[in-house]
């Protein structure tokens, strides 16, 4: 039986169309209903659930084995069956008090008609229903109106009773303000008063009476869950722990009851009135255990009760935590790791991920062959099977079955195996947080040793991934459509262009921008040998050109090496990130190799660095070549002239080293005579302060001038030093090559270490906070010279003094301090964004729309241009067209 | 040189295959090559088959690229608020903050302020720029006094001026006599760089006295209101006045200001002067700058469909609960979004009937969301169909 239900479900997919909201009036609730529930009691002695009470067989199965009762499932099939709970008096509805509220308020007391004249009534009517398909805003708008027009009104235009003022105490007590005095209203006067209300002036408040009669919301009847929603939950001892809802829907049963047995008993009013407010509280409490004015409902050990309401708000709740994001089967997470030698569109898999993640394979006579092997390998050994489902829908674990042979003989076409995961498989790869859309792409398997995720560090950037113990996330797409979607859409390749700017996300980076530097430097000879190993790495086929020098050896220049992997029609030229931007380029000569110009495919001048050929850099070297040669010839380039970029640096030796940063003594001097001289004229502004000859700058303070002087007088400072020891650094140091070429770091981080750290700052300002007047207890109070407001005089290369040092401590602080809060407003912006935004798509006539046809941009983005796709956000790029075909 | 006849007709010939900015580089580049008739067909067919390829697919996702291009780069931004923006008088709210004011569409920015350009007349002139900016600043006897002081025993008050501050202000002793007789509060004494006010004896109680003063401190000698300061600053070749404050109408009305291009910070305060357009304009130019500020590259077809989102009811509608989101029309998205309980609860007194048609809707029931690939559906006339079959 189980298994023609799912083959009829598998076969014709329902839709939901729409969804309609409403109120469950209580004669549905009754008739809904599969018991009454009487007795707060749930199990008896024995341990078995007592009829009438809260756990009753009725309400669902939720042992296993168990049968139900009503629909004659078993656990996990059985939906569970609502019961109900005639309440001995009826309550408010607490998420409905501010409606009961406007509706008492807004209609007649003795002849529940609203109070607006009828003459209007009926023109408001008609102005409604034409608002109401076209403009819903505006609908909701007229609704209020009304309402507030009515509440204003003192007599009833209909009867003319005159209307009292009704008080809502919060949260669920209404009082009715009459000459005489004030007088309580209960709940059954508030039904009574609402029930009086006609279809059509409830119309007129914006609410629905086919699903939502006014006086369904004070409630006479309660609904109570199948226990599927609250099942218990059994403790490690042996004992039974009861839901929250369970515990407070018998407060509720036990309270009904007590009231109940004193109405009939006939007990004082007081004693009645006192229960009445204690089973409103209790009912309170059930729907909404947070609403203010209250004592929320508190579990034996204190923790408040989880009910209703709280089920369903916030982050962890039933909308954002079950059904705006669900759990996955087919998915798994382990640490990453660089692998250069696997392609950008490759991930490394481990033998024990691959032989847990399965795909479905549909046998047929092509594939038969190899998926008997599957089998008979087995769950353990790989690439074998896990489960094999039969065409009648019954599913076989490989795990129990002992013989396998016999099994695979009988796969047939039609059989479905559920292999382990090979090489080429699509799947997809994710790491948190995913900002972008580059931050799920689709890879493909490659199955190796080891215990984590390999991938290429080309595509480090999209991931924004590093190795320092990140963890990344693959799923594995069951279904052919969804792999092929993958396949075509998603795979990393189809993602080297970021729609954020139109231009490669994915490029060189680190050691792949120096290997580049260095191999297509003027003075890198490569001999026979080498150069044959730096083509073995590319799996180059094809001529060796002519060698650049031929006597007295044979030697290839880096440049050549490139130019092997260009297309024979390219044509580039760009300034490169090494150019010192001097005050008259002198382009095609420059003397520092900076000019980068490729002409048909031959690389004439310029080295290659981050401008040519890194990541997230548009209208580079590299954004050329993906946008003319296409997406797969860019993948090769990836894959394989990276990898000679690697295996140069790696010949070639590179390592940063302290040497690197140390400058000669003379140039160390004359920092501190820079530095020295900056102090003196630091304290000078602070003499001129002192006797107060200090020109303000207009709109500022005195104190605020000097500041702003002082810190000027100190960055110019700390740039000199700085200056002075760039000039001392040496061409060839790797360290400076890696700033240069914006490999990593720049030039101020190599001042930093071999000059001077410069001020340290608090807030944008120099650090002021510590003791009274000063800073630390080393300075006198009231001293505003450099050292004792945080300026780090010397070098990392040198070491810092203990007060440097704490200084330099407090700026990183704030940097730490800084980037935590960031990152949760930045987050909390990019999710009202997307949630305001998702809905919006491109039509196939060219406009955007929301789901309702409206249009927002009659041509996306003016002129319909995806921005993936443009050239650095250019539709078209007019001059790259123009002298390609004119040849320039 | 291409003929200019043989260019027009040409691209007369396209206006409908390519966008107007395309056509005006085009022509703006093809204007002064040198070649012919065959080469310049190459180029068009070149332009156009490379647009063709540039257009986007049916069903993309535009809004949520466009909020992933923003949000993403946004982590990187900085936190702090205050920036100098070239002019070391004014502070900007810049970075992370400013973006989440604009998309908030808060009623007033942190730091309102507004660039305005002068016209042909005072634009080249220092002291012409400088004799607006001061007509523009909001000004008071607070700004140019001293001291303003109670004297019990004449039952006065004294206004101490501040010959500096007036100078640089423009403010004359003859105004600000002008302004507090315009106050009607009594004689007025000027003795040197005293201005002495005699109030009349029956109103002089000490609380009254007080208050007194407290009036003639905030009376206005000239300006605009909203207007803290007026700095002149030099722009490319002309003087352009920076203002801490805004106040768009009433400086737009002052003249010898530029109405066209002077720009203030408030969006909302655009949209009450100059309409639902212009603040479009204005909230694309300032998610610009504080990208480009920050130089963060954004494509800004990503903030034109923000700022469509935002606009186009009519009125700028924040991004969040009190705006965009909170108007869908789909229960289950606001839900989902943010305040789950109460929407779920107006939803069903309302009887609301939530369609499925968005996103979120169709993930927390299960199905396909209707974006991509999901957007395309199968239709089937079951008429011809049948027509079909009977043939057969």
């Amino acid at each position: 039986m189980r298994e023609r239900g799912e083959h009829v479900m598998a076969e014709m997919p329902k839709r939901i169309k729409a969804i309609k909201f409403g109120l469950l009036s209580p004669d549905l609730i009754r008739k809904m209903s599969v018991t009454a529930v009487v007795t707060a009691d749930t199990y008896d002695e024995d341990g078995l659930p007592i009829d009438g009470g809260l756990m009753d067989r009725k309400l669902g199965a939720i042992e296993p084995g168990q049968r139900c009762p009503v629909c004659g499932n078993t656990m996990g099939e059985c939906p569970g069956h609502f019961g109900h709970l005639e309440l001995a008096r009826p309550v408010i509805h607490v998420g409905f008090v501010k409606t009961i509220y406007n509706l008492l308020k807004a209609t007649c007391h003795s002849c529940g008609r609203i109070l607006i004249p009828e003459k209007d009534v009926e023109r408001y009517e008609r102005l409604l229903k034409k608002l109401e398909d076209k403009w819903p805003l505006l609908a909701r708008r007229l609704n209020d109106y009304i309402l507030k027009k009515a509440m204003k009104t003192t007599t009833c235009p209909h009867c003319n009773a005159k209307q009292y003022k009704i008080r809502l105490e919060k949260p669920t007590t209404f009082y009715e303000e009459r000459k005489e005095g004030v007088r309580k209203l209960t709940p059954i006067e508030v039904r009574e008063h609402l029930e009086k209300i006609p279809d059509r002036d409830v119309k007129l408040l914006g609410l629905d009476p086919e699903s939502a009669r006014p006086e369904w919301m004070v409630c006479t009847v309660l609904p109570v869950p199948p226990v599927t929603v609250r099942p218990s939950i059994f403790l490690e001892s042996g004992i039974r722990a009861e839901d929250d809802l369970t515990h407070k829907l018998a407060d509720i049963v036990r309270i009904n009851e007590r009231l109940r047995e004193n109405i009939e008993a006939g007990a004082p009013e007081l004693i009645i009135e006192d229960l009445w407010d204690l089973l409103q509280y209790h009912v309170t409490t059930y729907f909404d255990n947070e609403v203010p004015g209250i004592p929320p409902a508190k579990h034996r050990s204190g923790r408040p009760l989880r009910t209703l309401a709280q089920r369903l708000k916030g982050k962890e709740g039933r909308f954002r935590g079950h059904l705006s994001g669900k759990r996955v089967d087919f998915s798994a997470r382990t640490v990453i790791s660089p692998d250069p030698n696997i392609s950008i569109n490759e991930v490394g898999v481990p033998l024990e991920v691959a032989k847990i993640l399965t795909v479905p394979e549909r046998v047929t006579p092509w594939n038969l062959e190899e998926l008997r092997k599957a089998v008979l390998n087995g769950p353990h050994k790989w690439p074998g099977a896990n489960y094999i489902v039969r065409p009648d829908g019954r599913r076989i674990d490989l795990r129990f079955v002992k013989d396998r042979k016999a099994l695979a003989e009988t796969l047939t076409v039609g059989y479905i195996v559920e292999r382990h995961l090979k090489d080429g498989d699509i799947v997809l790869f994710n790491r948190q947080p995913s900002l972008h859309r580059m931050s799920i792409m689709a890879h493909k398997v490659k199955v190796l040793p080891g215990k984590t995720f390999r991938l290429n560090l080309a595509v480090c950037p999209p991931y924004n991934a590093d190795f320092d113990g990140d963890e990344m996330n693959l799923h594995v797409p069951q279904s052919i459509e969804a792999r092929g979607e993958a396949k075509t859409l998603m795979l990393v390749q189809t993602q080297i262009l970021s729609p954020r700017y139109g231009g490669p996300i994915i490029g060189a980076l680190q050691d792949y921008i120096s290997g580049a530097y260095l191999l297509t430097l003027k003075t890198t000879l490569l001999t026979e040998e080498e150069l044959m190993e730096l083509l073995a790495v590319a799996k180059y086929e094809g001529e060796i050109p002519e060698p650049a020098i031929l006597a007295p050896k044979k030697y290839w220049t880096g440049k050549q090496v490139l130019e092997l992997f260009l297309p024979k029609d390219f044509n580039f030229v760009a300034k490169g990130s090494t150019c010192v931007k001097c005050d008259t380029c002198v382009y095609e000569e420059c003397p520092y190799d900076a000019y980068l110009v490729i002409r048909k495919g031959k690389l004439l001048t310029g080295s290659l660095d981050k401008k040519a050929i890194g990541a997230q850099v548009p209208e580079s070297m590299l954004h050329r070549l993906i946008k003319e040669y296409g997406e797969d010839y860019a993948r090769k380039f990836l894959d394989n002239v990276f990898k000679v970029f690697l295996r140069h640096i790696e010949k070639h030796g590179f390592t940063m080293k302290l040497n690197d940063v140390i400058i000669p003594e003379e140039a160390r001097k004359e920092i501190s005579e820079v530095l020295r001289e900056a102090e003196k004229r630091v304290y000078e502004l602070i003499e001129e302060f002192k006797r107060g000859e200090l020109e303000p700058i207009p709109g500022r303070t005195l104190e605020e001038t000097l500041e702003l002087r002082i810190m000027e007088v100190l960055a110019d400072a700390r740039d000199r030093a700085g200056e002075i020891a760039a000039k001392h650094l040496s061409k060839t140091n790797h360290a400076y090559i890696m700033a240069i070429t914006g490999a990593r770091g720049n030039i101020l981080n190599l001042t930093q270490m071999a000059a001077t750290l410069g001020q340290q700052s608090v807030r944008g300002q120099r650090i002021v906070r510590g003791y009274k007047d000063r800073t630390l207890p080393h300075f006198k109070p009231g001293d505003l010279g450099p050292a004792a407001k945080g300026f780090v005089f010397s070098s990392f290369s040198k070491g810092l003094s203990p007060v440097e040092m704490f200084f330099h401590a407090a700026g990183g602080r704030e940097g730490l301090v800084d980037t935590a809060v960031r990152t949760s407003q930045s987050g909390y912006m990019q999710r009202r964004l997307i949630n305001a935004l998702q809905d919006l798509k491109v039509e196939y006539d060219g406009t955007v729309r929301l789901p309702s046809g409206a249009i927002v941009q009659f041509r996306y983005g003016e002129d319909g241009a995806d921005p993936a796709r443009t050239d650095h956000g250019k539709a078209v790029n007019i001059d790259r067209i123009i002298q390609k075909v004119i040849g320039t | 040189m291409v003929e200019s006849k043989i260019l027009e007709k040409k691209l007369k010939e396209i206006e409908h295959i390519l966008p107007q900015t395309i056509i005006d580089e085009l022509k703006e580049k093809l204007k002064n090559l040198d070649i012919d008739e065959e080469k310049l067909n190459k180029i068009i067919d070149e332009v156009i088959r490379e647009y063709r390829y540039v257009i986007v697919d049916p069903g993309e996702a535009v809004g949520t690229v466009a909020a992933q291009s923003i949000g993403e780069p946004s982590t990187q931004m900085t936190l702090r608020t205050f920036h100098y923006a070239g002019v070391r008088e004014l502070n900007v709210t810049l970075g992370l903050p400013r973006l989440i004011e604009i998309v908030d569409a808060r009623r007033e920015p942190s730091t309102p302020i507004m660039t305005v350009y002068l016209d042909e007349e005072h634009r080249y002139d220092k002291n012409k720029a400088i004799e607006i900016a001061r007509k523009i600043e909001y000004t008071t006897i607070e700004n140019v006094a001293k001291t303003v002081d109670i004297d019990l025993f004449t039952n006065s008050i004294i206004t101490v001026l501040d010959k500096e501050m007036m100078k640089d202000k423009g403010v004359s002793v003859e105004q600000i006599i002008k302004v507090l007789e315009k106050l009607k509060l009594g004689k007025i004494h000027v003795e040197g760089e005293q201005i002495r006010v005699e109030i009349p004896e029956e109103t002089a109680t000490i609380s009254k006295l007080n208050k007194i003063r407290e009036k003639i401190i905030n009376a206005k000698i000239k300006g605009i209101k909203g207007i803290k300061r007026a700095i002149i600053q030099k722009k490319g070749d002309e003087y352009v006045i920076m203002t801490d404050g805004s106040n768009f109408a009433g400086v737009l009305n002052v003249k010898g200001v530029d109405y066209r291009r002077t720009v203030t910070n408030d969006i909302h305060e655009i949209e009450e002067v100059l309409g639902i357009e212009a603040a479009r304009a204005a909230i694309v130019n300032e998610i610009m700058g504080v990208l480009e500020d920050q130089g963060l590259d954004v494509d800004i077809r990503h903030i034109l469909l923000v700022a469509d989102i935002m606009t186009r009811t009519g009125r700028v509608r924040q991004v969040g609960r009190h705006g965009v989101s909170g108007e869908k029309p789909s229960v289950l998205a606001r839900a989902a979004f943010e305040v789950t309980v109460k929407h779920l609860l107006e939803g069903a007194a309302r009887g609301e009937i939530d369609e499925l048609k968005g996103v979120t809707e169709n993930v927390i029931v299960g199905q396909i969301i209707p974006l991509g690939t999901g957007m395309v559906e199968l239709l089937m006339k079951p008429s011809a169909l049948k027509k079909e079959n009977r043939e057969r």
